[in-house]
């Protein structure tokens, strides 16, 4: 991940090959506790999108991944079929089945433990324990990422949902941005290179294009083409020495 | 289907759905999944779903109709917090506060 070290400096020390239990467990807590807060902006979103303030913690209890979550709500809150709504809200969060097949051969754990530890695979989990070193490293990692995670998303969309019904319309207070926003914020890291922002682009056109043609909550499964499009573009164009290697060679490292 | 029964049946069948999935990486053997093109797709396709669902619910309304409005310049804040590296929370804040504010000055 990080550049080797420059010869002749040898003044920095290599970091230590294991990393003490607390620094591990520090790390964690700064992602759950940040992004755990952000549930607040869920339950404001649910509330606004019309569901209950049952519905709203009963999705973070049982879904438990923030984008599927807000795309749900959204497209329940415009009258979209709920089928097209829990689709569009499934296939955003199949990116943690991959999460899990890396995590399920770094953690190695007990079969009996898999059921509980699934509902904590996703981004945030990953991220920290894909990080670690070391097989204990990256268990405690986990562990605390999930467990702080899951009780402050869960908290605080309790306390969002209670919120927004005391502060009456959401739009007034420009609490409808927040969907839109917090989508753009987990965006942004993933727009790496040329690829990526190829797909972006494209499904910006579709969703747009097919707002007015197509039934609510389609055009955002229309969107998700661009990915599988933008791909077999790239091939075709592979013989022209401009082929999008970049993001495939990161790929293959890691 | 009455309202009430469509939330309900959304919100089951994504909390199935959801897990399913989660459970799905953690149990089958690997190599099953991990096939370049099949890795690629799944890197690529919330790409599509998030672009989509910004631009969707910025410039989108109920009516299935385009239109700028506050929100437009809410989403452009953020875009700016997103560059100078703010943390989650001030990019949603920043997104808020600049549409509730041009909201009130412009009755966007």
């Amino acid at each position: 991940m990080t550049a080797p070290p420059i010869s002749g400096r040898a003044a920095d020390r290599p970091p230590p090959p294991y990393p003490s239990r607390s620094r591990v467990v520090r790390d964690a807590l700064g992602v759950g506790v940040a992004v755990g807060l952000s549930g607040f902006a869920f339950g404001v979103t649910s509330a606004g999108a019309g569901l209950t303030v049952l519905q709203s913690c009963l999705l973070s209890l049982l879904v438990f991944t923030g984008a599927s979550q807000f795309a749900l709500v959204s497209a329940l809150g415009t009258g979209g079929n709920p089928f097209a709504a829990a689709a569009g809200a499934f296939f955003l969060g199949a990116r943690n089945a991959f999460y899990g097949l890396r995590l399920s051969q770094l953690l190695r754990l007990p079969a009996a433990l898999r059921p509980l530890a699934a509902q904590w695979v996703i981004d945030e989990t990953s991220a920290v324990a894909l990080a670690q070193p070391d097989r204990a490293s990256a268990r405690l990692g986990f562990t605390v990422t999930g467990a702080s995670l899951y009780a402050l998303w869960n908290l605080t969309t309790l306390v969002g949902a209670l919120g927004a019904s005391a502060l009456g319309d959401p739009a007034a207070w420009g609490l409808d941005a927040a969907g839109p926003a917090v989508f753009l914020a987990l965006l942004a890291p993933m727009l790496k290179g040329r690829t990526e922002r190829a797909v972006a682009g494209l499904a910006v056109l579709l969703a747009l294009g097919g707002l007015s043609l197509l039934p609510a909550g389609v055009p955002v499964l229309a969107a998700a083409l661009a990915a599988p499009l933008v791909l077999a573009a790239g091939r075709r164009n592979r013989g022209d020495g401009a082929a999008p290697a970049g993001p495939a060679a990161q790929e293959a490292r890691q | 289907m009455s309202a009430a029964v469509n939330t309900w049946t959304a919100i089951a069948v994504t909390a199935a759905g959801c897990y399913a999935v989660k459970l799905l990486g953690l149990s089958v053997p690997a190599g099953l999944l991990e096939k370049p093109l099949v890795k690629r797709l799944a890197a690529l396709v919330p790409i599509a779903l998030l672009a989509a669902l910004t631009a969707l619910q910025t410039f989108g309304t109920d009516q299935l109709r385009l239109t700028v409005d506050a929100r437009a310049a809410g989403l452009a804040a953020a875009w700016i917090a997103v560059l100078l590296r703010a943390p989650f929370l001030v990019v949603i804040a920043a997104a808020v506060l600049v549409t509730a504010a041009v909201r009130a000055l412009s009755g966007m």
